[in-house]
């Protein structure tokens, strides 16, 4: 016999969908099938029940070749690495839940480390732009039953976000929007012709990194003043097109994503979409959501700036936190070969930074705490493998809305693994002894 | 055959979302982004049959990865290459103090290197890295 979970969060991208359904077997070790999810959160369940996972940790040997170590070691190597580092980088934090993250903080403060999140490769210029400016934003439920004016820009939910459409953005028939879609405009801004911008009622095709100029251009359409013909590769009559049709909604949201916060221009880019919205709302109303990638990336910036006052890139090595992005951010730490040690969790920086970055992780004494194998870990001294967080282990995560949700443990994780807090909960105390915290 | 000159951006795809998700050591990650989406036009330029391997360099680096003709184009004078360990080989590390590299919008050239394999992602960073 099998029994079936129901109202599970999906642990992939910051949308948390929490109606899927997933069939276990009747003694809770095995996952059988999942309904609901997108294809990616699907994979992710299903992954976890791999045959060929690691499930206990491992040590790099100089030959290529890996030795299989208890727990225990790991906790030592572990502790003892942090304890002797003088600057060690604590970097990922955005696949765990709130608990595991609240722990890291604490070892963070006793080794005097530097921490970021995903943040820094993801809306890390997002965040500065919030601080610049301030930021008018809303909940995905208001979205769903009031928004008739959605605009995507830089971002392809129809690949990195396969749900939220479906769920909150696009077709639901919600209090205030009832004729679904029908109800709402689309307008899509990308350089591609993305999947998402197939469907939309106007895509604008800008040229590549020219954001900013669109975006002030829309804000000169909204005042009715004069355009040049033709700007970041859009015809003026479309812009004043595009911004008639904003004015004309009663609820509009913009979702940016990796399109403007990667190019040129950066946190700047986010200061003028941020400041678009301030201005559509002397017409209308309007808010502005950022697409987060990470399932909890969001939930780390929360647990970082409640614990230490800066959502990401922070600097404890004096003994406080210090915030200052582009001194104290990972990846230009790491190009500089300001830090000593390297600790992963939750995430991939040997895939997903500049090469430049990654050759000075290989350089370093390093942990990787991630139940995937990865280019991180492959490049890593010691690989810890861990429960999977939302399949194995519960815990509290933020949805990109800033809601949050509890994540539920479906199965159990292989016999003897520890999850991420377990795991850091050992070193956290084994270091208060090297340390000689009380 | 020709050497191209394009502009590289780099993002999620779905097909790349899956294959994280089902193990980065496995052939299915190379696949799903060891890649590059180039528009019709810029392929002929390049006068490469598509599925051709090439070789993307930019001031920061060089890949060796499929050439494909893109699925969400067109974008003349565009490409795009998933995120991950190919696209990261050539990207703009710099972050003109903000924490963020230039993952998009870096200039590079795309020449045919029809006899070079792509390598598997962790094998990619390995040996770049100098790490066996």
């Amino acid at each position: 016999m099998t029994k079936t979970v129901t109202d599970v969060i999906c642990p992939f991208c910051g949308t948390l969908c929490d109606d899927l359904e997933v069939v276990v077997s009747d003694d809770g070790k095995q996952l059988l099938e999942v309904y609901n999810a997108c294809v990616i959160g699907t994979e992710k369940f299903l992954h976890s029940q791999s045959k060929d996972r690691v499930t206990r940790p491992r040590l790099h040997q100089p030959d290529g070749t890996w030795k299989e170590v208890s727990y225990d070691d790991a906790v030592e190597y572990t502790a003892q690495l942090l304890a002797k580092a003088k600057k060690p980088l604590m970097y990922g934090w955005s696949s765990t839940n709130c608990e595991a993250q609240s722990v890291g903080n604490e070892i963070a403060e006793i080794s005097r480390a530097c921490c970021d999140n995903t943040a820094a490769v993801c809306h890390g210029t997002t965040l500065i732009a919030v601080q610049d400016i301030g930021i008018p934003s809303c909940t995905l439920g208001e979205i769903k039953n009031r928004a008739d004016r959605i605009i995507f820009w830089g971002c392809n939910p129809a690949h990195a976000h396969p749900r939220h459409m479906s769920r909150y953005s696009i077709f639901p028939r919600g209090f205030f929007t009832g004729k679904g879609q029908m109800s709402r405009k689309m307008v899509v801004v990308d350089p591609r012709v993305t999947d998402t911008a197939k469907m939309a009622d106007v895509h604008l095709q800008i040229e590549q990194g020219r954001d900013y100029e669109l975006l002030n251009a829309l804000r000169v359409a909204l005042n009715n003043e004069w355009l040049p013909d033709v700007v970041a590769g859009i015809p003026k009559e479309k812009i004043r097109e595009v911004a008639d049709m904003m004015k004309s909604g009663r609820f509009g949201i913009i979702f940016f994503g990796m399109g403007v916060t990667q190019s040129l221009s950066k946190n700047h880019n986010i200061d003028e979409a941020i400041a678009l919205t301030k201005h559509l709302n002397e017409f209308t109303k309007f808010s502005i959501m950022p697409m987060r990638g990470h399932y909890n990336v969001t939930g780390s910036g929360e647990v970082f700036a409640w614990q230490f006052g800066f959502p990401y890139s922070v600097d404890l090595t004096r003994g406080f936190a210090r915030y200052n992005p582009g001194d104290t951010s990972s990846i230009d730490l790491l190009v500089r070969g300001e830090v000593d040690a390297m600790f992963t969790i939750g995430s991939d920086p040997g895939a997903h930074f500049p090469i430049s970055a990654v050759k000075q992780i290989a350089k370093l004494p390093s942990v990787c705490i991630d139940p995937h194998l990865t280019p991180t870990s492959g490049v890593s001294k010691l690989h810890v493998p861990v429960a999977f967080n939302g399949v194995e282990t519960g815990g509290n995560c933020y949805r990109m809305d800033n809601v949050p949700i509890d994540c539920r443990k479906v199965v159990e994780p292989p016999e003897g693994m520890l999850t991420d807090e377990q795991f850091l909960t050992k070193v956290r105390d084994r270091l208060k002894q090297l340390k000689g915290v009380a | 055959m020709a050497t191209i000159h394009v502009n590289l951006i780099s993002g999620r795809s779905i097909q790349q979302g899956v294959a994280i998700e089902g193990g980065k050591e496995k052939p299915a990650y190379r696949t799903a982004a060891g890649l590059i989406e180039l528009d019709p036009s810029d392929l002929k330029k390049l006068g490469a049959w598509k599925s051709t391997n090439v070789r993307v360099t930019s001031d920061y680096g060089s890949v060796v990865v499929k050439a494909i003709e893109t699925t969400q184009g067109p974008h003349p004078g565009l490409a795009f290459i998933p995120m991950g360990p190919w696209a990261n080989s050539i990207v703009d590390p710099n972050t003109y103090s903000t924490g963020m590299p230039t993952f998009k919008g870096t200039p590079v050239k795309v020449d045919v290197a029809m006899k070079e394999p792509v390598l598997l992602g962790i094998e990619l960073v390995q040996n770049l890295c100098g790490v066996k």
